[in-house]
């Protein structure tokens, strides 16, 4: 089938993960690889700042390191006001790593799809069934994996904060406190509360899942053209990326701030 | 673009990467930070300090300042004083000492008049008695004579 060389077929070709395996059991290779790679860019660059880290004049690195790692306690603790050694950690973590991810948007469409069909191709594939989708984020199981982490985490602390009680009552006695409307209530909370989890999945994975159809479709479709737009788009997608990083960010400190409020 | 296996293998990453920034990454360079903070505080803290200091320190040198220099005129005005004091002095012990000598001098000379004069008067009252003897050619009872030749004597 993706045999031909129309522009569809590119398209097609471009936005399809490289996966092993049948049905739910299907692992996207790509993403699972790329995203796992950048996490570890991330964790060991910023561990080996931690270990050579002195409290005197700090390297150029080492300030780099230091400016996010501040920037991300400083939203941080305007935000957040309880007490948690999680959610510091947990926002530099997924601060930074969608912030990885999402600039694999920024390495030409064609480079590293094209390097794999022609690794694939000297391995004995079809080029045409190598498969090759770089940015983590326009997956939407990662996002989806992330939110997912983020609300498991909101309900474990609503009902290690609250209670299960606690918890339970904020869903049915929120928004109008009256025995004959708790059935309403209920309805109303859950659904706010799982389009929690989803609203950060999908707005993280729309955001960029856009982004890079338009730098295909830049690609596919208008010859020798694509050069100034594709440096147009990139650099609107410059603000795009750290900003839905800073975003994924806030929003998982704000509702975890949330879970942690005790009415 | 269905959710599948791949989502829980991202799960897993990601409580992989959380626990280990928890654990190894943020704990650390969250403290360096904060210690650098607390160092630059102190520093700034101790500048501060050290500037008041310095100012606390200008004021006692321009007020010490003011104080040596009035004790200096203070002294020099007393040395003037005392100068002048001493000059006074030894100008008027000088005069009293010239006219001391001056005076001195004046009563030996006239002491030497006297004993010149007592000196003269002597010899005077022997050549009277010898030129009268050689006059008269005979001997004179000078003893008899006496009263007539200190009458003499007195009148020289």
């Amino acid at each position: 089938m993706a045999g031909e060389l129309t522009t569809q077929g590119y398209i097609k070709h471009h936005l399809t993960n490289a996966s092993v395996g049948e049905g739910f059991w299907t692992w996207h290779v790509d993403t699972l690889a790329w995203s796992i790679l950048l996490g570890l860019v991330f964790i060991l660059s910023f561990r080996s700042v931690a270990k050579k880290a002195t409290v005197g004049v700090p390297g150029k690195f080492q300030c780099f390191v230091e400016m996010i790692v501040e920037f991300v306690g400083q939203s941080v603790k305007d935000t957040f006001h309880g007490k948690n050694p999680l959610i510091a950690p947990l926002a530099l973590t997924i601060f930074m790593w969608v912030l990885l991810m999402n600039t694999m948007d920024l390495i030409p469409v064609d480079f590293l799809p094209s390097l794999a069909q022609w690794i694939g191709g000297l391995m004995g594939y079809d080029p045409h069934d190598v498969y090759m989708k770089v940015v983590p984020t326009t997956d939407l199981n990662m996002t989806a994996a992330l939110a997912l982490g983020v609300f498991v985490l909101m309900i474990f602390y609503s009902i290690k904060i609250k209670g299960f009680g606690g918890f339970m009552k904020e869903l049915y006695a929120h928004p109008f406190n009256t025995p004959w409307l708790y059935w309403f209530n209920f309805i109303i909370e859950v659904i706010s509360l799982l389009a929690k989890p989803m609203s950060l999945a999908l707005r993280l994975f729309g955001n960029l899942y856009a982004g890079e159809l338009i730098f295909i479709l830049i690609a596919g479709l208008i010859g020798v053209w694509q050069l100034p737009a594709h440096f147009i788009w990139a650099a609107f997608h410059l603000l795009v990326i750290p900003l839905q990083a800073f975003i994924f960010m806030m929003l998982t400190i704000v509702y975890l701030s949330l879970a942690h409020e005790d009415h | 673009m269905n959710l599948n296996a791949t989502l829980l293998g991202e799960a897993i990453a990601f409580i992989f990467f959380v626990w280990f920034t928890m654990k190894y990454v943020w704990p650390v360079l969250n403290g360096a930070i904060e210690e650098r903070q607390n160092k630059i505080a102190e520093g700034l803290a101790a500048g501060e300090r050290a500037e008041k200091d310095l100012e606390l320190a200008q004021h006692k040198v321009t007020e010490q300042l003011k104080d040596a220099k009035a004790q200096a005129a203070d002294i020099i005005e007393q040395a003037k004083k005392r100068a002048t004091q001493i000059v006074d002095e030894e100008t008027t012990r000088g005069h009293e000492e010239r006219e001391k000598i001056i005076a001195q001098g004046q009563a030996e000379v006239e002491a030497e008049r006297n004993r010149a004069k007592e000196d003269l008067r002597q010899q005077v009252s022997v050549l009277a008695i010898a030129g009268a003897e050689k006059i008269l050619e005979r001997q004179i009872d000078a003893a008899a004579h006496s009263d007539i030749l200190d009458k003499l004597v007195a009148e020289l």
